[in-house]
């Protein structure tokens, strides 16, 4: 026990990083991780390195339609990742995204079939009303409980993920069409009531500018309203923001339900803008991966918006190289898992950094 | 309705044992202030090692009789618990070396973990030329399922209690054992002194990393047998993608559900087993949609005693202090 050990290295946490280096590690680390998958991919499929990578960039690029594609889910994704951020600026680890954002995309539905006599109008607007304050409550709830009794947020929202899972799926089974499925189909495929219109010729276009709008608020928001600064604070500490005045409890439910909202509106676009249906799995998983967007991104939305399209580009290649070498599609899910975690790796060497130990007589002593 | 019960529960219990082997392992690394989200993807490599080593042992034999039971237990058993140790290694590499958000960690593990369980599976099923989208390890598991033989003769003792394989024994052995070693061994008390501060456990001279380490490794290989428990016991060897759903994430429900407390989570497990089966057993004529809300239940009730046990706020029924929180020394 008494031996002392030096160890080879210590560990030193870093300063500032100027913001270029700070880019040029995780490049390495991304580089690292796609040649990483490229090995492994070799070594399943026995094809060559080189093209392997042309498939990636095949995946997101190859033709028109799936740029569109990679611009709208790279949209989304950053929608849901933007709700999320304040709520991570202020500790609040809200990981309920999928569950806000169904939350939202089910009172858009619920709208769109039980008015479907009403005109298109008035349907439209009931459905932003709805789908906002549907993702608000759903975000508020785990908030509110937080803030009067200190219950742990990161399993709350978790939990109501799988609430608002099965609510979707419970009706789903109510208003399946056509009876028995067990599945909403597309709903009013004739009338299109609460369908939102096509702008530049492409459904997804829309999506996107909303979604741009909603980024560049965000980051007004967070950076320079006093709403931005009292959730730093109290992401930096409950207690300072207690001392100078700030009502903790009113800025985490109000964030929260800002949160929510936001999620509700990606339910919202998902629903009224694409998908015109729903089903339990609309959010597809965004809600999770929303989580790694903003981290990876610092919580600065600016930045968001190149990791969510480097994990939405990323995921769309390694989808192309299960479908395209005739591997099963959960092909894609591992090398995604293998990048993510080549990245949260790579954050370290940016907050710390390792130096040799210099050995000292003086030490040894100890 | 006495029938009813007595074909209900102990299929209630069945479906509880892959939870407790999970809320277990979670539990374990919990206490060590580590919060793995990644379990339910350690889950699903758990069970897809068991059926790669069933089926690399099955496919090198020359005919199905020469089966060694024994053989036919222990490698598909290594090689699960070769898998979740990886996993969680991994996780603690990450979170605790590179100090990573351990958020961020265990969702990517739950991302890959079930990737890796699908692709696997599904080549595993392509190899093997079936017809069907599943993998029938039927040999194998029927040495997985073998119940005691008295258990058949003592009527409805032996339904409810002895008609149980081996891991499920095992399952709720290993909960009491945990719930000994945290509560009432030095060992669980140097483990919940990290968990619950680990500047005051350093500075006693605890090996904080260590802990975290093997508390999480120890963890991740029980979680991994709840995986095999599932594919070999439950699904009678069957290895069919997405099959084993979210019962990972209700894992970590049933945790909270327990308070943090192992012992609890054997009667807690075969509660929730229950009632994620109980739409089958509801009357609901033609309604079916109900039956989704009754799988809405346990997510329900873990929210509930979530709330409740903040509300009553007593010190011995929160979570460990610096859950989630990477500990650096040098940061005080």
């Amino acid at each position: 026990m008494n031996k002392t050990r030096q160890p080879l290295f210590h560990i030193v946490k870093r300063g500032e990083m100027p913001w270029y280096l700070n880019w040029c590690v995780r490049a390495v680390s991304i580089v690292l991780a796609l040649i990483c998958c490229s090995v492994i991919t070799t070594l399943v499929t026995s094809e060559n390195p080189i093209q392997i990578f042309a498939t990636i960039i095949d995946g997101s690029f190859g033709s028109s339609r799936k740029f569109m594609v990679l611009l709208q889910n790279t949209a989304m994704l950053l929608c849901v990742a933007l709700a999320l951020t304040p709520a991570f600026k202020m500790r609040f680890w809200n990981i309920g995204g999928e569950g806000q954002a169904l939350a939202g995309a089910l009172a858009a539905a619920a709208c769109m079939i039980l008015m479907k006599d009403q005109p298109n109008a008035l349907v439209i607007v009931c459905m932003i009303v709805t789908s906002l304050v549907a993702g608000a409550i759903w975000g508020a709830i785990p908030a509110f409980f937080k803030a009067k009794f200190g219950t742990n947020e990161t399993l709350f929202t978790l939990m109501m993920n799988y609430v608002a899972i099965q609510l979707v799926a419970y009706f789903s089974v109510v208003w399946e069409n056509p009876k028995g499925s067990g599945n909403i189909g597309v709903i009013n495929p004739l009338t299109k009531v609460g369908w939102f219109p096509e702008i530049l010729g492409s459904k997804y276009a829309l999506n996107i500018i909303i979604v741009a709008l909603v980024t560049i608020g965000m980051y007004i928001y967070l950076k320079y309203s006093k709403h931005g600064y009292e959730i730093s604070v109290v992401g930096e500490s409950e207690s300072t923001a207690r001392y100078i005045g700030i009502k903790v409890e009113k800025v985490v439910l109000r964030t929260m339900l800002i949160s929510g909202a936001i999620c509700g509106l990606a339910g919202l676009l998902l629903v009224g803008g694409t998908n015109h249906t729903l089903n339990a799995n609309i959010v597809d998983g965004r809600g999770f991966t929303a989580v790694m967007v903003s981290w990876l991104g610092k919580f600065n939305p600016i930045w968001m918006i190149l990791t969510s399209l480097l994990l939405v580009f990323l995921g769309r290649g390694a989808g192309e190289i299960a479908t395209d070498f005739g591997l099963n599609s959960s092909f894609g899910d591992i090398l995604t898992g293998i990048i993510l975690f080549f990245i949260i790796g790579g954050e370290f060497f940016i907050n710390y950094k390792l130096s040799l130990t210099k050995s000292s007589k003086k030490e040894e002593n100890k | 309705m006495l029938d009813a019960i007595l074909s209900f529960l102990p299929r209630a219990i069945a479906q509880g044992i892959p939870l407790l082997y999970g809320s277990t392992g979670e539990i374990i690394t919990q206490k060590s202030g580590n919060m793995n989200l990644g379990i339910p993807g350690v889950m699903y490599v758990g069970g897809i090692c068991g059926v790669i080593g069933a089926f690399v042992y099955e496919q090198s034999l020359a005919s199905p009789t020469d089966l060694n039971p024994a053989l036919a237990v222990l490698i598909p058993t290594l090689f699960c618990l070769i898998g979740s140790l990886l996993m969680g290694l991994l996780f603690c590499f990450l979170t605790v070396t590179l100090r990573a958000n351990q958020n961020v960690t265990g969702l990517a593990m739950t991302t890959f973990g079930v990737g890796f369980g699908n692709f696997f599976g599904g080549s595993l099923v392509k190899l093997s030329g079936a017809d069907m989208p599943f993998l029938a390890l039927s040999a194998t598991s029927n040495c997985f399922k073998k119940s005691l033989p008295i258990a058949d003769k003592l009527g409805v003792f032996g339904d409810l209690v002895l008609s149980y394989s081996f891991l499920a024994y095992l399952a709720v052995i290993i909960a009491l054992v945990a719930a000994f070693i945290i509560n009432r061994t030095r060992t669980g008390l140097h483990l919940r002194a990290v968990g619950e501060n680990p500047a005051t456990a350093d500075s006693a001279g605890i090996n904080v990393n260590r802990y975290k380490y093997v508390a999480t490794c120890v963890g991740c290989m029980i979680a991994g047998l709840g995986g095999l428990y599932y594919v070999m016991d439950y699904a009678s060897g069957i290895w069919a993608n997405d099959a084993f759903g979210d019962r990972g994430w209700l894992a970590i429900a049933l945790v909270i559900f327990t308070i943090w407390r192992p012992n609890v989570g054997v009667l807690a497990s075969f509660l929730f087993g229950g009632l994620y089966i109980l739409h089958m057993y509801i009357p609901s004529g033609m309604n079916l949609a109900v039956k989704e809300l009754y799988k809405m239940l346990p997510y329900v009730v873990t929210i509930i005693v979530l709330i409740i046990s903040s509300l009553r706020n007593q010190r011995d029924k929160q979570p460990p202090q610096s859950l989630g929180l990477p500990y650096f020394r040098e940061d005080r």
